[in-house]
């Protein structure tokens, strides 16, 4: 049984309804699964998927210098962000470790909507407070939101049913505020398991009816709903990183493979100045994908060795169940973090062979 | 009704052991592989190795996580379950039947007493929820 101090989202007592084996995430009740994370996995792979993410937090920035505080505080460009787009970036510390990583939605001029990771809220809240120096307020408005995604190639047939919105002209990473079933909701084109999908805010009141108008609709086509831990080797495949695994405060968006939400041409912002001397310097070690050859699974945490000693650490492992093989990322030094190149996993004190691989480990078909 | 055969003795550790004469066939229970979701990977001793109880026997891994295996009873393992090492599911599927582990010679009897009946390994796993 749950201890008393655990936070549950509004879906909680739909879940145990449906059977979910509930764990403790981060201080949060959460469904790690409800039918078997295989099932829920491809269930998204091949239709469509339904996950309660309401534990993430949304911070928002408002004012005549939101904007102005948004760029300083993030790593990616917002000020190219057009109204009713979205973007994926990192959230800094000075010296160029992540915070965390977040998703900026321009709402308006003065109005900036971030999601961010559930247990990192209220440290990135009182991080992007300690940086406004500008003309802008910051909100923690968490409570105001449920959040789920519907993921999965049938996830735009099953949501289309839902709402007045044509969703096929919101493109990737845009979002739009409309209604869901006759209440208000954000709908952003945007997702975390490699599949094409949605993820929807809405008002905490309204997620449980949301949640069983989205079952119905996905009738069809074999819905499920799916816990953390499908999300878990969704997102893997698709090589997107977790906090507190792949990205942490030791680890800066060069090691992590994420030079692609790093504009250090767009002026100041917290960590460019670390980020200018690791780059010029060189980074000490790199993200890399690998493929187990031997039998044995990697876990995340598990030492990776290269020509008899220890070199490097697993950030995630796990079967992957669209591969049937078994799959992981791991820190290796930077001269070492070829593609090809055979490299020994630490499983239970036997070192296990792996290969090296190009990531993403699985893309859609477009 | 019960899925825990009356005839087992069980772990805490969520093993089961069928005894027979000086034989003993041991497995994981249905609580374990439904605790542990979709079984991908089962690590077995060879045949011949000897075991103390509560000793690690092995290991079973689902697409979340890896749990030890021990031994219920001290003893030599004589026979391992080869079927499956190429079909590890069996375990979510007949986890009492089909899918044992090993089975070893058992060395001190008297160890059996530890264990629990299937009634209090029940009592016991609906304690633990």
């Amino acid at each position: 049984m749950a201890a008393a101090s655990l936070r549950a989202t509004p879906l909680n007592s739909v879940h145990r309804a449906l059977g979910a084996k509930l764990v403790d995430f981060g201080g949060w009740e959460m469904p790690v699964q409800y039918s078997g994370i295989v099932d829920e996995h491809q269930a998204v792979r091949t239709g469509v998927g339904l996950f309660d993410v309401s534990h993430m937090g949304e911070i928002e920035i408002r004012g005549s210098e939101a904007q102005t505080l948004a760029d300083f505080v993030t790593t990616n460009h917002v000020a190219k962000l057009q109204i009713g787009q979205a973007q994926y970036a990192g959230l800094l510390y000075s010296h160029g470790g992540f915070a965390d990583d977040i998703l900026i939605h321009k709402l308006a001029s003065d109005h900036y909507f971030l999601c961010v990771n559930a247990t990192n809220q209220q440290k990135d809240f009182e991080h992007i407070r300690a940086l406004n120096r500008f003309d802008a307020r910051v909100d923690l408005t968490s409570d105001h939101y449920a959040q789920l995604a519907i993921q999965g190639p049938q996830a735009r047939a099953t949501l289309q049913k839902l709402t007045p919105v044509e969703l096929s002209r919101i493109r990737y990473y845009w979002f739009i505020d409309t209604t869901l079933d006759g209440s208000p909701a954000r709908i952003a084109h945007t997702g975390y398991t490699g599949e094409d999908g949605y993820e929807i805010y809405v008002a905490p009141e309204v997620a449980e009816r949301i949640w069983n108008r989205v079952l119905d609709a996905g009738e069809e086509f074999s819905i499920k709903p799916c816990g953390l831990g499908a999300r878990n080797t969704l997102r893997l495949e698709a090589r997107m990183a977790l906090y507190g695994h792949e990205i942490d405060a030791s680890i800066s968006p060069w090691e992590a493979g994420l030079d692609w939400i790093v504009k250090l041409d767009k002026g100041d912002f917290a960590g460019r100045e670390a980020l200018v001397e690791q780059k010029h310097k060189g980074v000490r070690r790199q993200l890399v994908g690998f493929e187990m050859r031997g039998r044995g699974i990697a876990r995340d945490g598990y030492e990776v060795w290269l020509d008899g000693a220890p070199a490097g650490w697993v950030t995630s492992g796990s079967p992957s169940p669209t591969l049937n093989k078994s799959i992981g990322l791991c820190y290796l030094p930077a001269g070492a973090a070829g593609i090809g190149r055979t490299i020994q996993i630490l499983v239970r004190s036997q070192l296990v062979d792996a290969v090296t691989v190009e990531t993403p480990f699985y893309r859609r078909a477009r | 009704m019960s899925i825990y055969p009356k005839n087992f003795r069980y772990t805490r550790e969520h093993e089961w052991v069928r005894v027979d004469g000086n034989t003993v066939t041991i497995g994981i229970t249905d609580h374990a592989q439904q605790e542990l979701g979709d079984i991908v990977f089962v690590d077995l001793p060879k045949t011949g190795t000897r075991v103390e109880q509560g000793g690690t026997l092995g290991s079973v891994e689902s697409v979340k996580a890896v749990s030890d295996v021990y031994a219920p009873v001290s003893g030599e393992v004589i026979e391992i379950n080869q079927a499956l090492a190429t079909a590890p599911e069996k375990l979510n599927a007949d986890p009492h039947g089909e899918a044992w582990l090993v089975k070893m010679r058992l060395s001190a009897t008297k160890e059996l007493e530890r264990l629990l009946s299937a009634a209090d390994y029940q009592a016991y796993i609906g304690a633990e929820k």
